[in-house]
């Protein structure tokens, strides 16, 4: 089995768990709701101001859901002993590595979806325009969170305190992800071109490459032991 | 204390003494600002001083995933500690300075949210460092941080450039600064430095001393 195959044995694998168990997707799914009609609480009666706010708004209901989907995808592995068995396998835990970012990204953009199409659905939001544009910002924006998140899940998930210290090690990481997706999924809702301000997608693919090259190289080197 | 650590200690006061006294006595008031900016002579020795305790911790976190020797492991950590104080220096000295210059003491500027990001992960760094109680393991988890970390270093540093913003960039890359306030400068850098490297040598001999008293099995 080379690298590749791995990594997708392990998707497959995730998948399939999160499909019979259904205990994941239904958490998310609930959470996700519930951030929704939170949003309209904490900003007040008119949809004007949760509409103005709804890029900072999405990105921080994707960073909260985003963050339970990664240490699940550990969650999983240390519940059932699975960590030790991880530096067992013989190609390498490369291929590990890229398998639970793709089930992360899975995780984070179809959960992404739902809170969109809420969001979309309570509050008036016109998505069907912004679409093109939105779903790469998306994706790009999920793959740097993940590509860092499934490190620090992996650190974490060997820890007594891993509740706490997951996010605190986290979020100020991906903060040079979270402002170029933020600020283009702005531009996308005003269904303006990327155009204009080049650089932000820019700062998001380097730092969607430099955090998922440095997560392969370390990776090895956080779950043997 | 050994002897290095004495001398280093020494050189630094001697040299902060002689700085302070250069920045706030010798030099002329800033043109546009007045005495308020002799707090430059502080807050800018004390960030770079914190982004080179920075860098020695990325250069000993691959150092330590490469090699595995202790000693690079001791030299980050106590590199990351020296740097996080610096780093708070940076961040008190810079809201000291804001209030009579811009009239508040905090704003979103990129640099300045770029400074308390980076005061935030290496703060994440050494409290991962404490929840892990094997050594060789705590040192491994926090030396990806510690490379992690710089990259957020990088985007701090480019943020002046990258975006428009209220702080100024730096002066001394660009060269606008007089000479008469050039030197006091430097004279702190060096003497920060010193500090830096007197902080660094206290502790890396602390932590080999406590590791010695667990390697007798002195502690349970």
């Amino acid at each position: 089995m080379n690298f590749l195959a791995l990594a997708a044995e392990i998707l497959r694998k995730d998948l399939r768990i999160e499909a019979r168990s259904r205990e994941g997707v239904n958490t998310l799914l609930f959470f996700s709701a519930l951030l929704v009609f939170l949003f309209r609480f904490a900003l007040g009666p008119t949809e004007a101001e949760v509409r103005q706010g709804a890029p900072g708004l999405l990105w921080f209901a994707f960073i909260l859901t985003g963050l339970w989907g990664v240490a699940r995808t550990f969650q999983i592995e240390r519940e059932n002993d699975c960590l030790e068995s991880f530096r067992l396998v013989p190609e390498g835990l490369g291929g590990i590595y890229l398998g639970k970012v793709l089930v992360g990204c899975c995780l984070m953009v179809a959960t992404e979806l739902m809170i969109l199409a809420m969001f979309g659905l309570f509050f008036h939001l016109d998505l069907w325009v912004a679409t093109a544009w939105l779903v790469p910002v998306l994706v790009l924006g999920t793959v740097g969170f993940v590509a860092i998140g499934t490190l620090f899940a992996a650190i974490t998930a060997q820890l007594k305190a891993r509740e706490v210290l997951l996010p605190l090690l986290l979020f100020p990481l991906v903060i040079p992800v979270l402002l170029p997706a933020s600020r283009l999924t702005e531009l996308a809702l005003a269904g303006e071109s990327f155009a204009a301000e080049p650089h932000w997608l820019r700062l998001l693919v380097v730092f969607d490459l430099v955090f998922l090259v440095l997560g392969y190289l370390t990776f090895p080197l956080v779950v043997e032991d | 204390m050994n002897r290095l650590t004495i001398l280093l200690g020494l050189g630094a006061v001697a040299l902060l003494v002689a700085g302070l006294w250069m920045g706030l006595v010798q030099a002329p008031p800033d043109a546009v600002q007045g005495e308020v900016q002799r707090i430059m002579y502080l807050h800018v020795p004390s960030i770079l001083t914190a982004y080179l305790a920075f860098t020695v911790v990325l250069v000993c976190s691959i150092g330590y995933l490469v090699r595995g020797t202790r000693g690079w492991d001791r030299l980050a950590h106590a590199s990351a500690e020296v740097g996080v104080v610096f780093t708070a220096i940076t961040l008190f000295t810079g809201s000291i300075w804001g209030k009579p210059t811009w009239g508040v003491w905090w704003t979103w500027d990129a640099r300045l949210t770029g400074t308390a990001v980076l005061f935030l992960v290496y703060l994440g760094y050494l409290m991962l460092r404490s929840v892990v109680e094997d050594r060789d393991r705590a040192g491994r988890y926090a030396a990806v941080v510690g490379i992690l970390g710089f990259v957020d270093v990088i985007f701090t540093h480019m943020a002046v450039t990258w975006f428009r913003t209220l702080h100024q960039p730096s002066s001394l890359q660009r060269g606008t600064i007089d000479t008469a306030l050039q030197l006091p400068l430097y004279v702190n850098l060096l003497a920060f430095a010193l500090l830096y490297a007197t902080f660094v040598a206290g502790r890396v001999r602390l932590t080999a001393l406590d590791e010695a008293i667990e390697a007798q099995g002195l502690r349970g």
